[in-house]
């Protein structure tokens, strides 16, 4: 690890420096909650709660058919999206250490599963190739990201014991991969939990996974059936480490093939369209290439800022601050449900601790948003709780995982003091680790919120594919990019400065 | 092993394209709709209507679920589709990008169709004879953001009485994404002003799911068409000479409650372009769709 210790600046690892950086992300959030509305306009949410609640106590299936074949298909796309991903995601880590490589797999994952639906649905339609390519690029980009920065801190001894200094494919095979194998098949199964939720919310653009009859189900106030259908992709969730077995894995993956292969009317004549007419900006379509066409351009792009661009980039990172500093309190605050060092008399505590966080991370941000629409109004409030409770319990799980390697001494305080004075400070640095690498992809998560109509860049992504205008699309997803893969640098920059280790569960 | 695994991949992504390619002579005609309630079980129902176009027909029929008016659009603009049974709204922007394209039924409450504002209680607003002022500073929300009755008309009612836009008008205004959203948001004062389609609201009042104590209709917009069936032009060619004739009786002629219940209509009538040209002057207007260059 410390050959490849290439740290631009000279790390800061004192508890100051750590503390200064905390503080600073909270003030930017305090002064984000400022500009923010935050405003509490509500009057009688209780006859909508209680049918909500009545809904969750009784499930019912409406379809087992339909039931099983939408699981099946989230199941389905998720395993072969996380597959074409790892094989991709393999190839990019072997060229990691390219700057282009590293900003090539930055760019494809800092935009959201949706939208690259979004797109893909434009060319080969609502098709079983459209939510494979949807998941596989995105993890692609994130697992070459990881894969690569396993690589970058395997033991170099082997590579260096080798007779001469070759970096040829082989070496790299025998040498490198053997070591980082296992932390690999860790992250990318944990990755793979990750890809079933987003195969689910597919289903809200129109794929057939359980996400699709979700969506209507609660849009329509159906709390029972919604339910029914929540429960069962927690169970598809919760239940995976008892039949996703290794050994299993060619025969679940050949099952899937069959079932759901991944194939599309692909007309050369739509891709041509697409590229050359739908994405081309309005004013420079079939235009001759002369001053005034030009001056139409900027005209529109200069409106396309002040109305679209400016007030979603604004939005998208004072929510996504917001929500990471939220996020960041939920997860301290939620770590002693899912530790050892609080729960270890009792595990029938930590199995319920541990079921209450999966309970909290598999629910969508959607239904949390809308929960929170109806109990609190129309402010950046709900989306705020949404983002802060989905990734703060999974920061909590991860932190709680981690806090079980800590030994404290027989003597230690328990409780309130034992937390802030013992357990606290040993995780710390690790929290902030996580936190930092979670953070990219909340920002990334405000996508899902825009389509719920909270004025992010993904509301006025959303608005331009509702009204066709794939020019402004294309603009506005890479503007998106390009804030993540900035925030994705700026994390990167303050962990290599607070020398925080980077386990790579996190993302 | 890994090998092999890429390669039996690989030969399945192959396998697969190569089926993908395939087209036999006689393709199946493929049909979508966008119900403006009730979207669950739609396979259901739907695939009735499908089974009573391939009787009438005689070539196979099917129907595919979309889960937006935006879908909807897309799967018939890359010929996906062939026939849709689109929103008012949808069904203009899809005849924009699919020339030769035509209406060629609505139902026939589409030929009056109607969006009503809705108030909560605390909101002070009564019903009256035309958009209140008051309505100004208060929160607001529509339904899908691509929706006729739920966005396009209530919009444009909205700037032409008022003569604002309804950012500038209200404090909040809102997507809920859903007529039976809308009036949930509304009756728990989550907002305290929306817009639905009538017909939504009229089922959702029979079936006791509204407290008018709570929620209640301020004003409705002027009749406009809205729902209509819209076919692709070059459908002749591929199914025979008659075939959009063949299907527009058919849909016409469609009298059986329960496949009519799907939609929810009485029955179909005649519909043709020229019909919808309020629906296109009005999304121009407000910026929904832009001017023919």
């Amino acid at each position: 690890m410390l050959a490849n210790n290439k740290t631009p600046d000279k790390p800061d690892t004192s508890a100051g420096a750590l503390r200064r950086v905390s503080l600073w992300f909270a003030a930017i959030a305090l002064l984000g909650l400022v500009i923010a509305d935050i405003s509490v306009t509500t009057l009688d949410p209780w006859t909508e709660l209680r049918l909500m609640v009545a809904g969750a106590l009784s499930p019912s299936v409406w379809s087992w058919s339909i039931l099983a074949s939408s699981l099946a298909n989230t199941f389905a796309f998720a395993l072969q999206g996380v597959t074409l991903g790892a094989i991709a995601g393999f190839s990019l880590a072997l060229g990691y250490r390219f700057t282009l490589v590293r900003a090539f797999c930055s760019f494809i994952r800092s935009i959201h599963e949706l939208f690259w639906a979004l797109l893909f649905i434009q060319v080969a339609g609502l098709s079983s190739l459209t939510g494979l390519l949807a998941i596989a690029i995105p993890y692609a980009g994130t697992l070459a990201k990881i894969y690569g920065e396993l690589f970058e801190e395997v033991d170099p001894l082997p590579l260096d014991n080798l007779p001469r200094r070759r970096r040829g494919l082989s070496y790299l095979f025998y040498t490198v991969v053997p070591l980082a194998w296992q932390p690999m098949a860790t992250y990318t199964s944990y990755r793979f939990e990750c890809a079933i939720r987003s195969s689910a919310i597919l289903g809200f653009v129109g794929l057939p996974t359980i996400g699709f009859h979700l969506e209507t189900a609660l849009g329509e106030g159906h709390y029972s059936e919604a339910a029914a259908l929540f429960y069962a992709l927690l169970f598809l969730i919760g239940s995976l480490r008892l039949w996703l077995h290794k050994r299993l894995l060619p025969l679940y993956l050949v099952v899937v093939f069959v079932y759901l292969p991944p194939q599309a009317q692909l007309s050369w004549q739509l891709l041509v369209r697409f590229v050359t007419e739908d994405i081309v900006p309005a004013p420079l379509r079939n235009q001759s290439f002369n001053s005034e066409t030009l001056t139409a351009f900027s005209q529109w792009l200069q409106l396309l800022w002040q109305q679209q661009l400016w007030p979603g980039l604004t939005n998208t990172l004072v929510l996504g601050q917001i929500g990471m500093v939220f996020s960041g309190l939920l997860a301290l605050a939620l770590l002693p449900l899912n530790s050892s060092l609080f729960t270890a008399k009792r595990s029938w505590a930590r199995g319920l601790g541990d079921g209450f966080l999966i309970l909290l991370r598999t629910l969508p941000e959607y239904l949390l948003a809308f929960v929170g629409l109806l109990i609190l109004g129309p402010s950046m409030l709900p989306a705020i709780l949404a983002l802060g409770i989905h990734n703060g319990a999974i920061i909590g799980h991860l932190l709680g995982r981690y806090s079980d390697q800590i030994i404290l001494r027989a003597d230690a305080s328990g409780g309130v003091t034992g937390y802030f004075y013992e357990v606290l400070p040993r995780v710390y640095r690790q929290f902030l680790a996580f936190l930092f690498y979670r953070w990219e992809v909340i920002l990334r998560e405000t996508a899902i919120l825009g389509i719920l109509g909270i004025g992010t860049l993904g509301f006025y992504i959303d608005s331009a594919f509702e009204t066709f205008r794939f020019d402004r699309a294309l603009l506005l997803i890479l503007a998106s990019a390009l804030l993540n893969s900035a925030v994705d640098q700026l994390s990167h920059y303050l962990r290599r400065r607070l020398h925080l280790k980077t386990t790579p569960e996190s993302l | 092993m890994q090998c092999q695994l890429i390669r039996s991949l690989l030969l399945i992504l192959l396998w697969t394209g190569a089926v993908a390619a395939d087209t036999t002579n006689k393709p199946e005609f493929v049909f979508t709709a966008i119900p403006d309630q009730d979207e669950s079980h739609l396979q259901q129902r739907f695939n009735k209507v499908a089974a009573y176009l391939q009787r009438e027909l005689n070539v196979a029929v099917r129907y595919v679920p979309v889960k937006s008016y935006a879908a909807a659009v897309t799967a018939f603009r890359n010929n996906q589709v062939q026939l849709a049974w689109f929103g008012g709204l949808s069904g203009v922007q899809a005849r924009r990008l699919v020339p030769g394209s035509r209406a060629i039924a609505q139902g026939y409450e589409d030929q009056f169709f109607r969006s009503y504002f809705i108030a909560h209680r605390s909101s002070g607003l009564e019903e009256s004879d035309s958009l209140p002022e008051t309505m100004a500073g208060k929160t607001f929300t529509f339904g899908s953001k691509g929706s006729t009755s739920g966005r396009l008309m209530p919009e444009y009612y909205l700037r032409q009485q008022l003569q604002q836009a309804p950012d500038q008008l209200f404090s909040k205004v809102g997507y809920s994404g859903d007529h039976s959203r809308t009036i949930a948001l509304v009756q728990s004062g989550a907002y305290q002003l929306g817009a639905v389609n009538y017909k939504v609201w009229e089922s959702e009042l029979a079936a006791g799911k509204i407290d008018t104590d709570k929620v209640r209709v301020i004003w409705q917009t002027p009749p406009y068409p809205d729902y209509q069936w819209t076919l692709r032009g070059d459908i002749d060619a591929i199914w025979g000479a008659d075939f959009s004739a063949r299907l527009t009786t058919a849909l016409l002629e469609m009298q059986d409650p329960e496949l009519l219940a799907s939609f929810p209509r009485s029955a179909f009538v005649a519909a043709d372009n020229p019909l919808y040209q309020p629906i296109v002057d009005t999304a121009i207007a407000i910026g929904l769709i832009d001017a023919e260059q």
